[in-house]
């Protein structure tokens, strides 16, 4: 029904989806206390309007946006501000963040919203306001700012805007719920995000293991107008990586260290869309989010709408956690979210799924054993590139080889260290790498730096040199004429003279010498 | 509570190193089927007595080299090693012969370049040549198939190997041996006044090929190595005979069915060059690879003086393995060369 094109590569892992049995929305309940990151986006972290002790209504901002690439956030209950202080976030790193903690008061009061009657009488620049106010960040993963995406449209010229309902990764089923149930309210928020960027075409992209989703899809698209084309194509993962999918899509590649954008497209998350269509349409922020909790340590697995600063270990007593076969909390899918430590760690704007596997399901990964180069990992990359020579050299340290095989476009799906049947943990060793490139790349701009800094001193001293010099002779010149002139008439008043230009500048004749 | 701490990926596909090993070595089971019809049972007995050594052997290496030998030994690729060298050994060899290629191709081809992994040549190809170039007598008498000599028992077999002098066995020369040695005779007359000849190749040796074909086939399927080196190796093996073929007269080199259904050709095209340590990684230099080894495999055959060529068109081309790689990486995604003009 769509032509669709190939990407290369690719795997097929066991896709787990019924698990959490996609197109049914629970609700998380209020948890007594919400913990809120500021920083739940690529950017600089919010910056606070509030402190301890303010009692906040659901919907009131906290922090705002500080700076271009940033995001408001809003409180998603009503409550009291009882602390804010550094803590543990969900980052792969198990950093501690500046957090806000609030009490909520179990009445979730809301503030009144005002979203704009008709979108389309509207200008551009207004809508994308008022998406910034809502606080949107991409909610497929990387949490950038939506607004900041949307201004792609002041440099380059737009033709397509994709919305990318692939949820390529096993187990997660937060798109494909959110299709099944919100079907009309994605193809209204892709339409004002397409009016914005001034684009002509929407392609909701969805796998074809999502029967449900597509149906509604398809429904909605056709209700929604000529502007939308529903595209399906063979499930395989990593087909709903921004850049696969593309090619995917349109047969076209992002070039190399390029954006979307340089092909004309903008891609946007299926709950992005909604997110966007109540920003503008009601004037309600982003302050909850569908999280797929599932795994089979979940006796009650599903996706439940879960209130931003959820603590993960209350969505876990909620959604049934048996620790007993448990050994792993992850945050995001299985092939590229990354382990918590503790459950005592808030969902953000970026939690999609909550997986807690039993050992069984996911086993505890062997040691690694000898690289066979057997080249299965070169016929899973999904971006052409060589693993196993990029995982040698990365052993070495060969940073010329390591570019010159193109480390910087791997996209760490995992794909990989996914069918390495001597388990080496392939992409470790590339997130590795990169930081060390990374590394250097600062360690040389420094160093170009100081280099520069030293020749410019040195630049600066010859001419000093040069200059008094310069001076030098002009006052030898000066004081011989004067000693010319004056010597004819009066030897000891040139005598005199001498001697004072002498003493005038016993440092010169030390530099000199 | 405290979780475990892993990178992503959390998931694995199933097969792992050890898996891959042991569909290889199920892989050879047609062939070696195969093999023991039509020679007897030496060969099975060369696998046997050289994969107790070649286990022996590793573990000792191992043990040297600081490895927990029981960690490694159970990736099987010693097994794979001295499996296939014992293929490529006449059957009813004497046990020194089997052990000093046992020796070679575990010490010499791997555990000297540190293990597996690491070794630029192919194990068994090194352990080949090294029986090849110090013993051709015995590397070059095969036992005559069934229905052309009388093929040993099993208690004969044992007694080949273990006290090889009171051993007298029915030697004949193969179809490559007689077809390189042939001065004078038409191709068809050489076919039908020598015995050793059938209908498309050697007697015996064609089914041997098929089966070897067969199991590598099964290999392909089950997406353990790709079809590029055994396609481009065998295309260009029948592209050399074509040429070489000269409607079969006394100087012809063999038709490319010939050639396909000799020696070790099936066997070298499925189970040797696919070696993925010792041969190129991407499937652009795999057809480089591939290709190669059967242009070399063509040339040794017709104008050399072995009783077949492939270990040295392959050892010839582990040596330009890593050159291949270095001229044939794919293009990136987002690379199109378009593009890297304007880089």
């Amino acid at each position: 029904m769509n032509t669709v094109f190939n990407m290369h590569g690719g795997i097929h892992p066991k896709e787990e989806k019924h698990l959490s049995n996609p197109g049914t929305v629970l609700d998380a309940g209020l948890p007594p206390s919400l913990v809120l990151p500021l920083s739940q986006h690529i950017g600089k972290p919010s910056s606070l309007c509030v402190a301890p002790g303010d009692h906040v209504l659901g919907g009131q901002l906290l922090a705002e946006a500080d700076g271009m690439v940033s995001v408001p956030l809003h409180a998603p209950t009503s409550g009291t501000v009882v602390a804010i202080e550094p803590r543990p976030v969900p980052h792969p790193s198990a950093l501690n963040n500046l957090c806000l903690q609030l009490e909520c008061d179990g009445q979730d009061r809301w503030i009144e919203f005002a979203g704009c009657e008709d979108w389309r009488v509207e200008t551009p620049d207004s809508l994308i306001s008022r998406i910034r106010a809502a606080g949107v960040a991409g909610m497929g993963g990387a949490g950038f700012p939506t607004a900041v995406k949307l201004m792609a449209r002041e440099r380059l010229p737009l033709q397509t805007l994709i919305v990318n309902g692939t949820e390529c990764e096993p187990y997660i089923t937060a798109d494909d719920t959110l299709m099944q149930v919100d079907a009309a309210g994605i193809v209204e928020g892709a339409q004002i995000l397409a009016y914005i960027l001034g684009v002509k075409q929407i392609l909701l992209a969805v796998e074809d293991n999502k029967p449900a989703a597509l149906e509604a899809m398809q429904k909605a698209a056709e209700a929604g107008g000529d502007d939308c084309k529903v595209m399906t194509f063979p499930t395989k993962y990593p087909s709903g990586g921004e850049k696969q999918l593309i090619e995917i899509l349109t047969g076209k590649q992002v070039p190399a260290g390029g954006l979307p954008a340089d092909l004309g497209i903008v891609c946007q998350n299926p709950g992005t869309a909604v997110a966007a269509r109540d920003a503008v349409c009601f004037g309600k922020p982003l302050t909850d989010r569908i999280v797929t909790l599932t795994g089979r340590a979940l006796t009650r697995p599903g996706n439940y709408r879960s209130r931003l600063g959820t603590p993960i270990e209350y969505l876990l007593t909620v959604a049934g956690f048996d620790p007993t076969q448990n050994r792993r909390l992850i945050h995001g899918g299985p092939m590229m979210g990354f382990a918590l430590e503790s459950a005592a760690v808030p969902i953000i704007k970026t939690t999609n799924c909550i997986l807690v596997p039993t050992e069984q399901e996911l086993p505890t990964p062997p040691d690694a054993q000898a690289c066979i180069r057997c080249g299965l990992c070169a016929e899973a990359c999904p971006a052409s590139l060589l693993p196993q020579q990029l995982y040698w050299y990365a052993r070495a340290k060969d940073q010329e080889q390591l570019e010159r095989h193109h480390l910087a476009d791997c996209i760490e799906c995992g794909a990989c260290s996914w069918v390495c049947p001597s388990h080496i943990p392939l992409v470790q060793y590339y997130r590795a790498a990169k930081g060390m490139m990374r590394e250097s790349k600062t360690e040389k701009i420094r160093s170009d730096r100081s280099r520069d800094r030293f020749e410019a001193r040195q630049e600066r001293l010859e001419r000093e040199t040069l200059a008094r010099e310069a001076q030098r002779a002009a006052r030898r010149a000066a004081a011989e004429q004067k000693a010319a002139e004056g010597g004819a008439n009066d030897p000891v008043a040139a005598a005199i003279a001498r001697a004072k230009a002498k003493k005038e500048s016993p440092s010169d004749e030390g530099a000199d010498s | 509570m405290s979780f475990l701490r892993i990178t992503s990926p959390h998931g694995h596909s199933p097969l792992n190193t050890a898996q891959v090993m042991q569909a290889v070595l199920l892989a050879t089971l047609p062939g070696i089927a195969v093999l023991t019809w039509f020679f007897g049972p030496g060969t099975l007995i060369n696998i046997v007595f050289g994969g107790a050594l070649a286990l022996a052997l590793e573990a000792i290496a191992l043990r040297l080299r600081d490895r927990n030998p029981q960690r490694y030994l159970q990736d099987y690729s010693v097994l794979v090693t001295s499996t296939l060298l014992c293929i490529a050994l006449p059957p009813y060899a004497p046990w020194w012969l089997v052990a000093t290629g046992i020796l070679s191709s575990v010490i010499l081809g791997k555990h000297v370049f540190g293990g597996l992994g690491y070794n630029p040549f192919n194990p068994a190809m090194v352990g080949y040549v090294v029986l090849l170039i110090s013993f051709p007598l015995q590397m070059s008498s095969w036992q005559a198939p069934r229905g052309l000599g009388e093929i040993p028992g099993v208690t004969e077999s044992l007694t080949a190997l273990f006290v090889p002098a009171s051993y007298d066995g029915v030697t004949m020369a193969t179809p490559l041996d007689l077809l390189r040695q042939n001065k004078g005779l038409l191709l068809d007359d050489l076919f039908s006044s020598t015995p050793q000849f059938s209908q498309w190749a050697g007697v015996g040796w064609e089914w041997v090929n098929i089966a070897f074909l067969a199991g590598g086939a099964w290999l392909i399927y089950r997406g353990i190595f790709t079809w590029h080196a055994p396609l481009a190796m065998l295309l260009a093996l029948g592209l050399c005979a074509a040429i070489g073929f000269d409607s079969g007269s006394s100087e012809s080199g063999g038709s490319p069915l010939f050639h396909w259904l000799s020696g070790a050709t099936m066997f070298g095209a499925f189970f040797i060059i696919t070696d993925p340590v010792s041969g190129a990684t991407s499937n652009r230099g795999r057809l480089i690879f591939g290709a190669l080894v059967g242009v070399l495999l063509y040339l040794i055959r017709v104008a050399g003086n072995y009783p077949d060529a492939l270990a040295f068109a392959v050892l010839i081309l582990n040596f330009a393995a890593p050159f291949i790689d270095q001229y044939t990486q794919p293009v990136t995604y987002g690379h199109k060369p378009s593009r890297e003009d304007d880089e």
